[in-house]
């Protein structure tokens, strides 16, 4: 008898069909069209009027939901390492060499129960000093607000007063660090808002500009595919559209626009040079610059080149990026005479020009140029062109919102993760130095969302006392973050300051996995029950659901049992909690059903549906309210008003009414900047940061550290971008999903072996003797990858494309630094900063060589 | 009576795999007998080839896909009679129990749209969903996932159905792939990948982009001519031109001398940057 339960997914809610107890399908939420409100409507420039299909349109990935549950990749049992005795020798050399032994949960936990005793002294309180302990999460291999990293995770290690392991902001690196200092929007991690958008651009916009953004690749993040049909829209009522991106990326493709391919980390010289034809040709909205920004005439002095003699003319910039002078000024003078949207990446900001070196002065440039062009004019944005739907806002909880977060939420009576005494924190990206090194110093709070001074705290490590114990939970970093054989050598280190337990709790075997001591089996959220939002993640990207056609929220309903002896990660941390004696402490005397229905009842929603009626039905869509009334990002700004727009985290604006009223204060009017205008030269830099050079207040080109104009280039002659996946998200998906080896522009399949694809222009291939679908190894002085060549001018002359975050690492020996079959390329990036002030990670800064593997 | 069929709208398609990647879900583990006997990790129903062409800063990225015409004298069907029907709907159905063992089946399709299955040792093809439509569904599960509305389904012969007014509406944009066989296939195709012309024009005395200049395409052969004008960047394209033809391109641009270049579309053809003289 099939039986058919709802549940959510990173990309989109799905129907899940389960027959004797096992899933055989899996769709698209299956919702009768009757059951849909009345889509909303946007009257275009063409005249025609657009709706969404009644429909929920999931990403590619969600295909292989079920092939991804039964993967042979699950963790089905806990094990323990082979040869790491808790009692004796711990062998921590071995790791990602040794094998392991089945045990039974309990021994597990009383395992880990007793480790954590052993290293965090009693506290007065009856709790324990955990500083010893490190942990941290991947992103999104999961989603539901119960069971996502911030709120079983989460809580428990704020309950054991961790050392945490701050997150740097890995995909918008260059917006976080930069573009707050020009416009605020720190509240959002620097990326700009996007209401209202998609009418502003049907109804106003000339030419889009996607500058490093390929939405149909990276789907507004969770939005699954709901906006590609928006960009169809756009697409045939005949607006232009210009891909600026090294990658003739896969919208550019579709949208069939023209493709600007500079090189890689030359992006702020085309900028700087369009900006130049603007003052030259004296076609940018004076009006706007005199009433809503400052520092007009420092930006232009360093663009005439009165401040070092050097004018940044389209000529120049030809010589940086790569193209012709003529074409750069074809398209500044066509850029000034019409309205464009530019998008430097899904959110508006984001893209892989992001996350290069100095890469916060692309970010910048991008705010220049739209405010010389009068940013929040009808059909002048920062826009990303896969957000900005029309929406009802009424309030619901995302996963990183406070009040869903087991920790911190109203409904929790202990709020762990704000009690935590411990001051002492790790950094992503250097962790691997500093605790074998049992020191380490960093800036900035990893995501710094509350100030812009925020970005300048510093921080040392060790404070309360060096790590002991690291407990790795959900994916794997050899795919995402740089120089990524660091990751591996941690856990191989075997002298004074090693670490004495690494734990692994995951649904499947990832690239890190097998360095740990202990492998705890977790189960996925079709295994267990939740609730979330489509799209929506809450915190720092505010109202994400419009990124959807569809305002949706689902009951995540358990459609199958866990498999093996897999957990949901609330029942391991309570079962460790209950070793430790904190059993109800943790639990409050709730299960994972109490918490959904309590989150369920926070919200305002709940007045249009009960909670007993929600787990009925499974979902609730949320209608457009038919006089909705538009408020476009940064309308408010370029008419001088208030803030309208729904961005209840602005301070400027005051929340009230559980967030769904928005009240304007005194300074309502400005942005988050330190003038409240957009600054062309950055007051809070001037004032914070005087004399960096590398960020300096006036956004500049500034030479790659490795790029084409740096001494490496010689050794190494192809710069390597390695964008955001197309066919997994994060590390997800790709190994663990095996059907998607059979897509051919993924993986290629050589000797039965599913290899990495990297795309190199055909005079690079031919100068190496490589041939289309050819075994080819990338190498630099940090790694070498092998991965199966695609010959193409999708990329320029120069320049190599193989997307981050493969998931499967496979190294051809089990010493560190051995060549890797699986894909990583992250390998091969430079461990480098953004800039000397600026934590940030860079792989897009990335020189190789290549070789015909095997020769 | 009903006759089900597919639109693939070529350049629509943003090459996501949804549809291939739905079909594996539909199918592999999963029997849908009598229709179709379930299939394995490795067994794709449904093919979807990338094609690139162009060269340098002209490129284009199109997906074909290729899955069973559903044709209407299905020259499988010819071969095998015995094993293979075609239902009332249109549907093209091969018996996974008559044709158990007979991996000849594969080699009877023109289309090369039947795989073999090496462990069921079945020949298996796309049904169209047929046992959902059996259940009263009125999508496949291929075309249920599109995101770019590129791939339409519905009956062929209902003229109110949305298909039928697509194909009504676009029928002179529409093909059918190789028609040539004779065998009736089903599916339309729009934009199928075909070579294009390209270049960019720029003005010799200025050596800035042609705004604006009127280019002329003409085939040597058949004489048939097609005008456009660049864009900003002095870019022109001609798409959708048929292979291996001649053709000459003329540029003309007020004060400057009218231009004349030859190119042969044995694949596209860039001719890059032509710089023309002030008259």
């Amino acid at each position: 008898m099939e039986k058919v339960y709802v549940n959510m997914t990173t990309g989109g809610p799905i129907s899940v069909y389960v027959e004797d107890g096992k899933i055989t399908r899996i769709r698209p939420i299956q919702i009768p069209a009757e059951d849909y409100p009345e889509p909303w409507k946007i009257t275009a420039q063409d005249g025609k009027t657009y709706q969404p299909p009644k429909a929920v349109r999931v990403s590619q990935t969600i295909m292989t939901e079920r092939n991804r549950l039964y993967s042979e990749d699950r963790i089905l049992y806990p094990m323990k390492r082979v040869d790491w005795d808790p009692k004796g020798e711990r062998n921590p050399q071995n790791r990602g060499k040794s094998g392991y032994e089945r045990i039974s949960w309990d021994e597990a936990a009383t395992i880990i129960a007793d480790e954590i005793k052993r290293i965090s002294p009693k506290r007065e309180d009856g709790m324990y000093d955990g500083h010893a302990i490190t942990a941290i999460t991947g992103s999104h291999h999961n989603w539901g607000i119960v069971g996502y990293k911030m709120a079983p995770f989460g809580r428990f290690f704020g309950m054991l007063n961790y050392t945490p392991i701050l997150d740097n902001p890995d995909s918008w690196e260059g917006w976080m660090w930069g573009a707050p200092h020009m416009y605020g929007f720190y509240w959002r991690l620097g990326q700009p808002e996007q209401f209202d958008l998609l009418e502003d651009a049907l109804k106003y916009t000339d030419m889009v500009v996607f500058w490093s953004n390929d939405p149909d690749s990276t789907h507004g993040i969770y939005s699954g595919q709901e906006s590609n049909i928006w960009r169809v829209w756009i697409k045939e009522m005949g607006i232009k559209t210009v891909f600026i991106d090294p990658f003739y990326n896969y919208t550019n493709a579709v949208m069939d626009g023209t493709w600007f391919a500079p090189r890689p980390g030359t992006d702020t010289a085309l900028a700087a040079a369009i900006c130049y034809q603007w003052f030259v040709d004296d076609t940018y909205d004076h009006d706007f610059v005199e009433r809503k920004t400052i520092g007009i005439e420092e930006f232009k002095a360093y663009i005439m080149g009165d401040e070092d003699g050097i004018p940044k003319t389209p000529e120049w910039a030809a010589e940086k990026t790569g193209l012709q002078a003529r074409r750069i000024r074809a398209l500044a003078r066509e850029w000034a005479s019409k309205r464009v949207a530019l998008g430097g990446g899904v959110r508006g900001g984001e893209g892989s020009a992001c996350r290069a070196a100095y890469a916060t002065e692309i970010a910048r440039y991008i705010i220049a140029l739209q405010a010389m062009q009068g940013l929040g004019k009808p059909g002048v944005s920062i826009w990303g062109a896969c957000m900005g739907a029309p929406c009802d806002f009424t309030w619901f909880p995302g996963y990183a919102e406070p009040d869903s977060q087991m920790g911190k939420s109203r409904a929790a009576e202990h709020k762990f993760a704000l009690t935590n005494p411990t001051q002492q924190r790790l950094y992503r990206l250097t962790y691997p130095e500093a605790i074998p090194a049992g020191h380490g110093e960093f800036i900035g709070d990893g995501f710094c969302g509350q100030s812009i001074e925020q970005q300048f705290n510093h921080h040392e490590y060790p404070i309360e006392g060096k790590i002991k114990m690291f407990w790795r939970y959900g994916g794997a970093f050899m795919g995402t973050m740089t120089d990524t054989n660091r990751y591996a050598a941690l856990y191989q280190y075997a002298g004074e300051n090693a670490l004495e337990c690494v734990i692994n709790q995951d649904c499947w075997f990832s690239g890190e996995t097998k360095f740990a001591d202990l492998i705890l089996p977790a189960c996925t959220n079709l295994e267990r029950n939740d609730l979330g939002e489509f799209s929506v993640s809450g915190g720092y990207t505010t109202h994400a659901c419009i990124g959807n056609n569809w305002r949706i929220i689902v009951r995540e309903q358990k459609a199958v049992e866990p498999l093996g002896e897999s957990k949901s990660d609330y029942d391991i941390f309570t079962l460790v909690a209950e070793k430790l004696g904190l059993g109800d402490v943790y639990t409050e005397g709730k299960d994972e059903n109490d918490w959904a229905r309590e989150y369920w009842n926070l919200s305002e929603l709940s007045q249009r549906m009960s909670w007993e009626e929600f787990e009925k039905k499974g979902y609730y869509i949320v209608p457009v309210p038919e006089n909705y009334e538009s408020h476009p990002a940064f309308r408010w700004y370029y008419e001088d008003r208030d803030c309208d727009t729904q961005d209840y985290l602005n301070p400027k604006i005051k929340a009230a009414n559980n967030m769904n009223t928005l009240e304007p204060t005194e300074h309502s009017k400005e942005l988050g900047s330190y003038s409240g205008k957009i600054e062309f030269a950055s007051e809070s830099l001037k004032k914070l940061s005087p004399d960096d050079q590398e960020r300096p207040a006036v956004p500049k080109y500034i030479p790659s550290w490795e790029g084409h104009e740096s001494e490496l280039y010689e050794k190494y002659p192809l710069q390597m971008i390695s964008p955001h996946p197309r066919f997994s998200f994060h590390t997800h998906y790709d190994k663990h999903a095996s059907w998607l080896n059979q897509v051919p522009v993924h993986r290629v399949m050589v000797n039965g072996y599913a290899y990495w694809t990297v795309r190199i222009n055909p005079n690079d291939a031919v100068a190496r003797d490589i041939q289309n679908g050819d075994l080819v190894e990338l190498y630099n002085d940090r790694g070498s990858v092998i991965c199966a060549a695609e010959v193409t001018y999708r990329v320029p002359k120069g320049v190599v494309h193989s997307y981050g975050c493969c998931a499967k690492y496979d190294p051809l020996t089990n010493e560190v630094g051995a060549t890797d079959k699986g894909g990583c390329v992250n390998l091969l990036t430079n461990a480098r900063f953004l800039s000397q002030n600026v934590p940030g990670m860079a792989p897009n800064s990335c020189l190789i060589e290549i070789r015909k593997w095997g020769n | 009576m009903a006759r089900y069929g597919f639109v693939f709208n070529v350049e629509r398609c943003n090459g996501c795999f949804s549809c291939f990647l739905a079909c594996k879900d539909e199918h592999t583990g999963n029997c849908h007998c009598p229709t179709c006997a379930a299939t394995t990790e490795c067994i794709n129903l449904k093919r979807i080839d990338e094609v690139q062409y162009g060269s340098d800063d002209k490129v284009k990225v199109d997906y074909m896909h290729y899955v069973c015409q559903q044709c209407a004298d299905p020259a499988c069907m010819k071969k095998f009679p015995n094993e293979i029907y075609k239902r009332d709907d249109g549907i093209v159905i091969i018996d996974p129990e008559k044709a158990k063992g007979k991996k000849e089946i594969v080699d009877a399709c023109p289309y090369n749209a039947i795989v073999w299955n090496p462990e069921a040792q079945l020949p298996q093809k796309c049904t169209m969903c047929a046992h959902m439509l059996d259940a009263g569904e009125t999508v496949t599960r291929c075309s249920e996932v599109c995101p770019n509305a590129a791939l339409l389904f519905g009956d062929l012969d209902d003229p109110n159905s949305e298909i039928s007014k697509y194909v009504a509406e676009h029928k002179d944009e529409l093909e059918k792939l190789h028609p040539e066989f004779g065998t009736g296939p089903a599916h339309w195709y729009r934009h199928i990948p075909k070579p294009f012309i390209c270049g960019e024009v720029v003005c010799k005395d200025t050596d800035e982009c042609c705004k604006g200049a009127k280019v002329t395409l003409t085939c040597d052969e058949c004489g048939t001519a097609r005008t456009t004008e660049t864009d900003f960047l002095g870019d022109f394209e001609f798409r959708g031109l048929p292979t291996n033809k001649p053709f000459t391109v003329k540029i003309e641009a007020d004060g400057y001398k009218p231009c004349e270049l030859k190119a042969r579309t044995k694949a596209s053809v860039n001719l890059g940057e032509i710089f023309i003289e002030k008259a």
